[in-house]
């Protein structure tokens, strides 16, 4: 974020939301996997799609683009959930399809620009551009956990 | 140079530590909770040496270290005393119960190694 | 896999029996204070303190070997007999446990400990001791733990370059020397360890075998040591037989060898003993210990206990699958396999079993820890409060004791905070000045129930409705009983201090004591008397892992219900269901009327006023007596079902307990009853329906 003399190369998982790309540092990412249909939680926020089983395990599963406030995925064969942990808590994130893995400085990145309020952009850690196209990086610690303190 | 140890001590991470200190340098270590556990687990081996605590339940050090000594086959078993006074008073009542010399806890691996092969070759 | 530091292993070992200790101290300290010990109980009260000291000095905790020595320097006074025992010094003695149980515990979290914190009770301890202490006997000086007394210090060729010394060392072992395990050889290998020895042994003095004295000693020993250590780290070789010898170690001219180097043979290899002494017993095969009477215990990494946990959970469900499809492909009751498969549900059952008692313990720690708790508000509030336990042996899984403990805090703050009253003002009204707290663990058909009740002024309930009616959560003209309204303490946002004392007030109020027990499967209830006191009852079940389940069907959704809840099912028709105004029905079985709730509604699968005929409802009968009927779709099937925790993440909605995985690999979600029930009921349902009938009455 603001330490950019790191040269430490970052790997990022690219992925659509609509037509808009988004990206994951890779190190969060634990698997992807296909969609499968979810059990709803009853009551929960819409962008929350329910819980699947992952290998004996219960998996959350979010809308990533409702979090974000963009239109709803859009159910297809091609939508996929990645599975990201953070501090301990597996998440999955429902998106409409994985794109790429990309290598990058820490240096390529720069801090979004501060456009005011909208929720969605707060999410957003840094963007890059890549074959100059503008990759949004999520800082994922906001997509969990800000979604928990939601729920209160 | 390998030998076989009786710790004896009530404090589990004290015979952890004993374990530890010996174990990697290819000792063969017994542990016992108490004085009336050590004299049981003695009865069943021939330690090179024998390591004691003196607070302990049911029997103490002191007890501990007359029973073996009472015990024919141990009289000449060196037994080191673990205190954690280095108080001259405490050496001399360990001495005169017949232990053969003393370890003031905490005590560093090596220089237990040391006192152990000292008693004990 | 790397391999686990065993210095850590043994840390965190140290920590778990700092606790086993600290839990014997605390039961010392209760027996010596309500006289129920025996002469044992001193020495073990001291031995826990002194063994917490040993440990922390091998790992190198300052602060917790400075408090614990001095703390132990007055218990020694007292095993000695040179101090009374008293209540004030009990009061004291019960502090500085508590006080040494914070230090343990930031250790534990690596956290920094502020010792200027344990200043008052170390000067309190150090008076005591001073009291006691012998006069001429110097005052205390602060413990330091010194390292092993013999020291070698570093490798002596590695650290000098120097000229070797040369020391002439004459020794005469007496008899005692050789009764204390002392031996002449080791010490001879010990000193050539520090350089070139020259060993000449004088057997002059031996006598004829005839005049053979069995224990004298005939031999003395003449050595000769180039050495680059010093004349002490010699002496230190001898420390353990000092004053069982003769010695005398004298320097031969530093650094300058007097004899030829050529001539000098390393360490000769000492033959015998000096005495004649009965041989050691040649060293027979390790045996292994034999069998003794006391208790073994293993300890296991709870890891391993939670993988061993769920595999019987996946086993369970493993076999209500098979012994599903064994029974749908018609196999005749008698034959072998269905004998077999019922023997293997035996064993399934009896395997879950034990698996649970391997995580199951006693709720003994946890109730210690009240105990503290209750000292330290009752300090806090200048009352005079006594915890009374009860059933602390009572088994419980380990999860649950942990997630006990911040509810059980918060309601025995509030028992000696707001149950409890001042001293003056229970001597005005004839009570005890003392007032009790009581808690007590007990199982009770596959359950168990905590209780936590005080002697206190009851729930003041006038005040209470007052407050909730102020606070908006009842409608002024809100009616409602005595159970209800003490049911009112549970709702969020309710706090019945006036002045928002620090220790209960936190903003934390009995709703999140309820959800607490809630995420646990548990269930809280409360009942008063005005003027004696008041009782909560935290009802839990025995384990976390597994849950006879009736499995159905709500709007396309499977879900799943604890069995124990439902007492009935029926069908509904046009017959046995009465609409009081539209959404709102009553069942009605056995002549009481139920409130019929629309399970599929409650939870948002599908709108209100849904057609109930040719659906199912499932009687519930829930602890605190409320009976209500559930509205289902269909009833699946009765079996286990593997608990799965859902956590904050999941956006768990009031009603849902947990999520458990069915054979088809798909996720169902497991009700709380009383919680959906409780949840309709804030919502006003349960109550408009019984203000409807009684109307009707």
């Amino acid at each position: 974020m603001s330490d950019e003399n790191v040269a430490q190369p970052i790997e990022l998982l690219t992925f659509k939301l609509g037509d808009q790309e988004y990206s994951l540092d890779i190190m969060s990412v634990r698997e992807i996997r296909g969609w499968t249909k979810a059990t709803p939680m009853p009551l929960a926020p819409s962008f929350m799609r329910g819980v699947i089983n992952l290998r004996g395990t219960v998996l959350p599963v979010i809308d990533l683009a409702e979090r974000l406030g963009l239109p709803k995925c859009g159910q297809n064969n091609r939508n996929v959930i990645i599975v990201v942990k953070h501090e301990g808590q597996m998440t999955g994130l429902l998106v409409d399809a994985v794109s790429d893995i990309v290598s990058l400085e820490a240096g390529d990145m720069q801090n979004p620009p501060d456009t005011g309020v909208r929720d969605g952009l707060s999410v957003i850690k840094s963007l890059t551009l890549i074959d100059d196209r503008m990759i949004r990086v999520l800082d994922l610690a906001l997509v969990v956990t800000k979604a928990e303190s939601d729920a209160a | 140079m390998s030998l076989e140890i009786l710790a004896v001590d009530d404090s589990r991470t004290m015979r952890d530590m004993i374990r530890l200190a010996l174990e990697p340098v290819g000792f063969t270590v017994h542990t016992a909770d108490d004085g009336v556990h050590g004299t049981e687990v003695l009865a069943g081996i021939n330690p090179d040496v024998i390591i004691t605590d003196i607070n302990m339940p049911r029997m103490d050090g002191f007890g501990f270290i007359d029973a073996v000594r009472d015990n024919g086959s141990h009289k000449t078993t060196p037994i080191l005393v673990l205190t954690t006074e280095a108080a001259p008073e405490m050496k001399m009542r360990a001495r005169s119960a017949g232990a053969t010399g003393w370890i003031v806890k905490p005590f560093d691996p090596s220089k237990l190694v040391k006192a152990l092969q000292m008693v004990a070759g | 896999m790397t391999a686990p530091d065993p210095m850590a292993e043994i840390r965190a070992s140290f920590f778990v029996e700092c606790e086993e200790l600290l839990e014997a101290l605390h039961d010392g300290l209760h027996a010596l204070e309500t006289e129920t010990g025996d002469s044992e109980t001193i020495h073990v009260v001291f031995r826990a303190v002194h063994s917490i000291k040993g440990g922390a000095g091998a790992f190198g905790l300052d602060h917790m070997v400075r408090f614990s020595h001095r703390y132990e320097t007055v218990l020694d006074a007292v095993r000695d007999a040179r101090l009374a025992v008293t209540t004030n010094l009990l009061n004291l003695f019960f502090r500085a446990a508590d006080h040494l149980a914070d230090i343990v515990r930031a250790a534990r979290e690596d956290a920094e400990f502020p010792v200027e914190s344990s200043a008052a009770l170390l000067s309190e301890l150090d008076a005591q001791a001073a009291g006691s202490r012998p006069s001429e006997e110097p005052a205390d000086v602060d413990f330091a733990p010194v390292p092993l007394s013999l020291d070698f210090e570093d490798d002596p060729e590695t650290e000098y370059d120097a000229a070797l010394n040369h020391f002439q060392i004459v020794f005469i072992p007496e008899p005692e020397l050789f009764e204390t395990g002392n031996d002449v050889p080791h010490i001879l290998a010990a000193l050539a360890d520090l350089g070139e020895l020259d060993v000449k042994c004088d057997t002059s003095r031996i006598p004829t075998l005839d005049q053979l004295a069995a224990e004298a000693v005939y031999l003395s020993w003449s050595i000769s040591i180039r050495t680059v250590v010093d004349e002490a780290e010699i002496a230190s070789i001898f420390e353990f037989v000092e004053g069982l010898c003769e010695l005398q170690i004298l320097p031969v001219g530093a650094g300058a060898p007097t004899s030829d180097p050529t001539d000098t043979g390393t360490a000769a290899e000492p033959t015998s003993a000096g005495a004649v002494l009965a041989p050691l017993p040649e060293p027979a095969a390790s045996a292994p210990p034999r069998d003794t009477a006391k208790k073994t215990v293993v300890r296991v990494d709870i890891e391993r206990v939670e993988r061993l946990v769920n595999l019987v959970g996946e086993l369970v469900i493993n076999q209500a699958m098979l012994s599903q499809s064994m029974q749908s492909a018609g196999l005749s009751p008698h034959s072998d396999a269905m004998n077999g498969l019922e023997e293997f549900q035996r064993l399934t059952r009896d395997i879950q079993d034990s698996v649970m008692m391997i995580r199951a313990q006693p709720v003994k720690s946890l109730f210690q820890r009240m105990s503290r708790i209750v000292r330290e508000t009752s300090a806090s509030v200048s009352k005079d409060v006594r915890l009374i336990t009860d059933g602390d042996t009572t088994e419980v899984d380990k999860t649950v004791i942990e997630r006990l403990a911040d509810p059980l805090t918060h309601m025995i703050r509030n028992a000696v905070d707001h149950g409890i009253e001042r001293p003056e003002d229970r001597l005005a009204i004839g009570k005890p000045r003392q007032g009790s707290v009581r808690l007590s663990a007990s199982h009770r058909s596959g359950r168990v129930v905590i209780d936590v009740s005080d002697d206190g002024s009851g729930i003041d309930r006038p005040r209470v409705l007052q407050i909730a009616r102020d606070k908006g959560l009842i409608p002024a003209d809100a009616h409602l009983t005595e159970a209800e309204i003490d049911n009112l303490l549970f709702m969020p946002g309710f706090s019945t201090s006036s002045s928002v004392s620090d220790l209960s007030g936190r903003g934390v109020g009995m709703d999140v004591v309820r959800t607490a027990i809630h995420a646990l499967g548990g269930r809280i209830t409360i009942s008063s008397e005005p003027g004696h006191g008041t009782l909560f009852s935290i009802s839990l079940p025995l384990t976390l892992a597994v849950l006879d389940g009736m499995v159905v069907d709500v709007a396309g959704e499977t879900l799943v219900l604890p069995l124990s809840a439902v007492s009935e099912t029926l069908t509904l028709t046009d017959a046995n269901v009465e609409m009081l105004s539209p959404g709102r029905s009553v069942v009605r079985s056995r002549g009481a009327f139920l409130p019929l709730l629309d399970l599929g509604a409650l939870l948002g699968y599908r709108g209100p006023g849904d057609s109930y005929v040719d659906r199912i409802a499932l009687l519930l009968t829930l602890e605190d007596e409320v009976n209500v009927a559930l509205m289902v779709d269909e009833i699946h099937d009765q079996r286990q079902v593997v608990i799965k925790g859902l956590d904050d993440s999941f956006y768990r909605a009031p009603g849902i307990a947990a999520a458990t995985i069915l054979g088809d690999g798909q996720i169902a979600l497991i009700l709380d009853p009383a919680d959906i029930v409780v949840h309709a009921n804030t919502a006003g349902a349960i109550t408009a329906t019984q203000q409807k009938l009684e109307a009707r009455a």
